[in-house]
Order: structure tokens, then sequence, then C-alpha cells
């Protein structure tokens, strides 16, 4: 199946010693011109690159406090040495966020700083050679910018900044990643990761309307593109056809359903993924971003909830304010957006849904915490929110839960191993490594407690863990959505 | 006046200029740089008082390394509190008469010095035993060791092996503080002590020494997590201007 070895499971988490270069080959397709143009970068490497990257570096810098900040304070005290599972899964030392971030802090002090500029050898200051770029492009689609290092640097250094930078340099000097940018390109002329158009949307969700009505006997729609209901639902895409994702929308329709409150979806913004901030392009980020402003105006919606999905929730709760704010057109009595689990949360605190807990009685269920959600969100008013409101929703439909280990959940949850634009079969090599830590939790909960259902409410974690578990020998539908639990145990026809 | 002592006043001049001016001028490139989007690092407080709490916590007991690494936090708490503790002592040497409580904080600051060194010895010992540590160690962060390490050993020397002629320093320092030179006691011990000092001066704000004041402008622990709440724009996302709304 593959010409790697999938990393062993062992009795105890251990931290690997070094091993340098062990992952120096991997390197993502490189985005055609076709793939670059549409976002506004040169289709292939320019002529003169080196002055181009080490240009846009310093603009980056003089733009962003955080890039700034980061570059100049670590002090390589090797707090984040075994934090990435990326390094727990490789023992490369380059995938060490404080390494990783050398790659780029190298040659910021060379161009930016008075003693890279006078001793590049005493600081490890770097010339921006070709060799460089290279590690860059390989090491930079090595990190999931899931913001685990940060939580445990004493400075808060968020190697997602620095990787975002990178790329985002990468892409200026006409060196850009096939899959993120691709899709990109997608969402711009279409308006989702897919390349799905109306009509095909449209066939899909009435496709959805009857699998439920022969299932249930209960018409539950599926409405796309109607004016004037209360709610626009801002779903991933993959929502719409990707298993175990669709249970989830299944589950969210559901929802919508039993609480009678009327929603619909947009063919215009049907897409809640936003990969520009991946490749850290402010420019896409908000050309992404806008045409849910545009569809939330267009179809008079009062309220946005958004569907499970990880980093989107990051784009949609810290930066939609900001992008594509002010959202005076919206009702202000609810949280703008609000996470589809803070929605459900709200409905069964007020008892506005008949859910039945035996019908998942099957599954013994676990909740993997997706990074973004936890390290660049919250949900509720409560800082902290993010971690109890989910696991609320499930304990709400399900009966056996355990959580995983302490140093695996919360704010310290390892990444899936997918995220930040590395979702692709081209990198599946560093996917499947990177989801070794969170494998070895699993493991866990499933010798102690005999767990069989892995809980997760983003799509790329969903996407990853289908695609890796059969890699550590457990079943691929172990995976699905906490909205596929509420699916399950919603008791339709009681309430409505 | 001595070549030696026009010497070591030019550079305590130099040295103090270029840390006041260097650090001021860091502070202030760091509070002009724009934050365009809000990126704390969640579970963050939802309040600005919350966030002055982060921060205490950040800069007095170190609550993210203590999270991450306890041998790495037991060396840098041991380290920068002796540390301070050494500071506060040395005030007595700048003020005439001297502040009472920098009195009483004597015997403490005389004896930090001892545990100073463990602090730095330990978290040297890290770049040498723990692969990950040393793989990530250039010369320059050995060589920012070996200076503090020296300035530490060269002051203990001074006051429990050689006794330099304290009272003579002491009149070279408040004579630098009142622009009048006095003669500095040319004692080897002393004059390493001071160079290494100035050094260390020196290159604070051109050097990784800069996480003292670049820690406060960290946006992943001072920013306030309210994006819902509240629209944030600085720099380049205070240009945009979406149509539609009201």
């Amino acid at each position: 199946m593959a010409n790697f070895e999938t990393p062993a499971l062992r009795e105890y988490p251990i931290i690997p010693l070094i091993q340098a270069e062990t992952m120096a080959h991997s390197k993502p397709y490189v985005a055609k011109p076709e793939h670059q143009k549409p976002l506004g970068f040169p289709g292939t490497l320019v002529d003169n690159w080196e002055s181009v990257a080490v240009k846009k570096l310093g603009e980056l810098v003089e733009e962003s406090r955080a890039l700034r900040v980061f570059l100049d304070t670590c002090v390589k005290c090797g707090s984040c040495t075994d934090k990435c599972h990326y390094y727990l899964g490789t023992s490369d030392p380059k995938n060490m966020p404080v390494a990783r971030q050398d790659l780029l802090r190298s040659v910021y002090r060379r161009y930016y700083t008075l003693s890279g500029k006078l001793f590049p050898k005493l600081v490890g200051a770097r010339d921006m050679t070709k060799d460089v770029l290279d590690e860059w492009y390989s090491y930079f689609h090595q990190c999931s910018q899931c913001r685990r290092c940060s939580v445990f640097c004493p400075y808060g250094i968020d190697t997602a900044e620095v990787s975002m930078a990178a790329r985002d340099i990468m892409d200026a000097v006409g060196l850009g990643q096939k899959y993120s940018n691709e899709i990109i390109a997608k969402v711009h002329t279409i308006g989702n990761n897919l390349g799905l158009p109306q009509p095909a949307l449209r066939n899909t969700l009435d496709g959805l309307e009857e699998d439920v009505k022969d299932e249930t006997g209960v018409d539950v729609k599926f409405p796309l593109d109607e004016k004037g209901a209360e709610v626009l639902l801002i779903t991933p895409s993959a929502d719409f056809f990707a298993e175990p994702h669709i249970d989830g929308l299944i589950g969210y329709a559901k929802v919508f359903h039993q609480a009678g409150i009327s929603w619909t979806m947009s063919s215009h913004a049907s897409e809640a993924a936003n990969f520009s901030m991946f490749i850290g392009s402010h420019e896409n980020l908000h050309k992404v971003a806008i045409r849910i402003r545009e569809a939330a105006l267009d179809l008079g919606v009062k309220r946005i909830v958004v569907g499970e999905c990880g980093h989107a929730w990051r784009v949609a709760y810290a930066f939609w304010n900001t992008l594509i704010g002010p959202f005076d057109f919206l009702d202000r009595n609810y949280p703008i957006p609000q996470h589809i689990c803070e929605f459900t949360y709200d409905l069964i605190q007020r008892g506005a849904l008949t859910l039945d807990k035996s019908a998942n009685d099957d599954k013994i269920v676990t909740y993997h915490d997706s990074c973004n959600v936890a390290r660049a969100t919250r949900m509720g008013s409560m800082p902290g929110g993010q971690f109890v409101i989910p696991r609320a929703v499930i304990k709400a439909v399900v009966n056996k839960f355990h959580d995983m280990e302490p140093g695996s959940i919360h704010e310290s949850t390892f990444c899936c191993g997918g995220g930040g634009g590395l979702l692709t079969d081209d990198l599946m090599e560093i996917r499947v490594k990177g989801a070794q830590p969170r494998m070895q939790a699993l493991k866990h909960v499933v010798d102690d407690h005999g767990v069989n259902y892995l809980a997760a409410i983003c799509a790329i974690c969903k996407t990853q863990f289908a695609k890796v578990l059969p890699y550590y020998q457990y079943p691929m539908d172990m995976i699905g959505s906490v909205h596929g639990l509420v699916s399950k145990a919603i008791q339709l026809g009681t309430k409505e | 006046m001595s070549a030696l002592t026009i010497t070591y006043a030019v550079l305590f001049y130099v040295a103090t200029a270029v840390l006041v001016g260097g650090v001021a001028y860091k502070v202030y490139v760091y509070a002009s740089t724009p934050a365009p989007l809000k990126i704390p690092t969640t579970p963050a407080p939802t309040t600005r008082l919350g966030v002055a709490g982060r921060m205490l916590r950040e800069v007095t007991v170190f609550e993210s390394l203590f999270k991450s690494n306890k041998w790495i936090w037991l060396f840098g708490i041991l380290f920068h509190f002796a540390l301070l503790l050494v500071l506060l002592q040395h005030l007595r040497y700048f003020t005439q008469p001297v502040w009472g409580w920098v009195v009483l904080e004597q015997p403490f600051g005389i004896y930090a010095g001892f545990i100073m060194v463990a602090g730095l010895l330990g978290l040297w010992a890290r770049r040498f035993l723990v692969d990950r540590v040393r793989y990530i160690s250039s010369l320059s962060d050995h060589l920012m060791l070996a200076l503090l390490v020296a300035i530490a050993f060269s002051g203990l020397a001074m006051k429990f092996v050689i006794h330099t002629d304290i009272i003579s320093l002491k009149q070279f320092f408040l004579g630098l503080l009142a622009f009048q030179l006095q003669p500095l006691p040319a004692d080897p011990i002393l004059l390493v002590h001071l160079a290494l000092v100035a050094t260390l001066m020196i290159v604070f704000p051109m050097s990784k020494l800069l996480h003292a004041p670049g820690v406060f402008f960290s946006p992943t622990r001072n920013q306030v997590d309210n994006p819902r709440e509240h629209r944030h724009v600085a720099g380049w996302s205070a240009s945009i201007n979406n149509p539609g709304g009201r």
C-alpha cells in the first residue's frame, strides 16, 4: 500500500531521538500556472525570486506584529521540541517547531538584523538560496498550523504564523502548492472546494431528502438559496457527499427541522472552508469569505450558523467580523456567527429536541478536539466552551463516552495529521506519521474502554481519519460526525 | 584620570545608551506594527483584565513553560528570579544613601548568585545532553550562556574569594551618574566583570534577550478573546470596506 512504515503504537508514548532528514523527501505537487494565476500569484518561479522572496518577507514582518515578535523572541529553550505531532511521528528534527521556524528565521536574520548581517555564522543566519527554498517547500508543507506548539511556548510563538508567512512568500515567487491553490481557485469561480455548481448541489440535497424520508418517514427539507430564511448554514462542502461527513449534514437538517427554525444553504457561498488561511494570503482570505456576506445579504437571513469544520470555524469565529463585518444586518441576539454545536446545545438546554440516547448504544464514543477549534476559537461565553459544548452535545445523545488521556485533548489535543492544506494523497506519508500521537491516545481508550467510535467536528479530521485509521489497524468507519450521533438519536415526529 | 577609567566610563555610557535606546526602539517597533487579525491562543481571557492576569502569570510563574517542561521551567525560574535578586542587590552600588529595602534584600541578593549559576548550568547542560535541544542550539546560544556564567562567576569571586575595592567602585558609578569621573580600581576580576556586563547590555537589544520586552507584545498571549463581540481591525484589515448592510 505504501513505501513507508507506519509508526508503531506503544504502551506509553515516547519522545523519539532525532533522526536527521528522514522527511526531507516529502514534497507536495507544485501548483501549475492555471492554479496560481486565479489567486494572483506568478505562474512559475520568477527570475529574480531571491530578491522577491526577501522583499516579501520584509513586507510581511512590517505588517504583522505576530511575525515580528515571533522571529525576534525565540530563545531556543527547547520547550516546543517534543510538542509537534509531525516530529513525534517522524523523528525528523526539522519538524520540531523551533527548527521549522528557524528555516525562515535564519533568512530573516541574514537580511533584516544587524547581528545576522555582521555575523551570520554566529547567529545561524543564511542567504536565501535554492536549497533554502526547497527546504521551505518541503518542511513548511509538514506543518498543519495546529498551534499546539504555541500553547507550550513561554512567549506564545505560533509556528502556524511562520508557516503561513513562508507559504505566502513561496506563492509570491511562483512556487505554490497545487492542492490548496487549485481548491481556492475553485471557490473563487464556483463557490466551493469541490467545484459543485448549483444544479449538482440541489440534486445532492434532493437525494438526501429522499434518504431521510425513507429512513424516518418524515419530510426533512434541505433548503438551498431560499430567500427570507431565518438561518444561513455555511458548512464545508465535504458535508454534501463525503462519508462520514454527510451524516453530520443530515443531523443538522433534523435539528433545524425539529426546532422549527427556517434555514437555508447558499449555492453562492457553499463552502465554510477557507484554504487561503493555510497559504497565508489575506487577499484570498477576504475574497473567499466575502461570498458569505454577499449570500447572507442576498438571502436576507437573520443568523449565520457554521457546520462542523475546524479551520473554517477559526476563520468564521476569529476572522469573519474583521474580514466581512460589520454584521449590523444580522440578529444581535445570537452569536455571529454561531457554531452548529452551540446551536444544537442551546436547543438541548431549552428542551427543544427529543433525543433517545439508546439509539447510539452500539457505540462507545470518544471525542477528538480539532486543533483549530480547540486552540483558536471558543464556543459559548466561557473560555474553554469549545471543549465543553461538543462533549455536552455528545453526552446528550450517547450513553457511553470516554475521553482520551489529558495530554491529548482540550488545548493539548493532537492534530489529526491532515490539517493546514496537507490533506492530499501526495503527502500521505507525513499524514500517516503525523497521526501517530492521536492514534496512540486512541489506542488507550480502545484497549481500556472498548471505544469504537471517534467523533469529530472537522471535515479535514474526518477525511484524514477515514484514510489513516486503517494504517493503524482500525476500521475507517470508526470516525464519525458529532451530528451523525445527533442524527441517530433525534426522534423526529415527536416535537414538531 | 587614567586611560582605564576613561575607557570604562565611555564603555558604560555607550552600553547604557545602546541598551536603553535599543530596547526603546524595539518596543516602539513592536507597538507600532499592526496585528491585523485576532489570534489569541485559546482558551484565552475574554476581558482586558483577564489578559493582564494571563500576562502576569506568564512573566512571573512562566505558566506556559510550566505546562510544557518541568526541567526547563525549574532552571529557567531559578535563573531569572536569582538574577532579579542579584540586580536588586546591585542597586546599592548606584544609590547613596542605600535604600532601606535594598539593605534588607542584601543577603538574599548575595546568595542568589549561586542559584543563578545553578540555573544557568542546568540550562546549559540541556544544550548538550538533550539531543533535540543540542540540535537547535547555535553558537550564539552557547556564547550567551557563557557570558552570563562568566558574569556570575566573576561577581561571586569578588564577593567570596578576592575582594575588590568596593568603596572606590561605588564612587566610580556614582560619579558616572553625576557625570563626574572618579577613578576605577584596576582590579583584574572587576574589570572582567564590568566588561562582560557592558557587553551584555550592548547585545541585549539585538539578540534573543529581546524575549523580555517581546513577550508583552505577543498577540497569542496579549489579545482578548472577543472577536465576535468586538470587530477588530488594524493594519491591512483596517482598510477593508465591505459593501451592503445598513
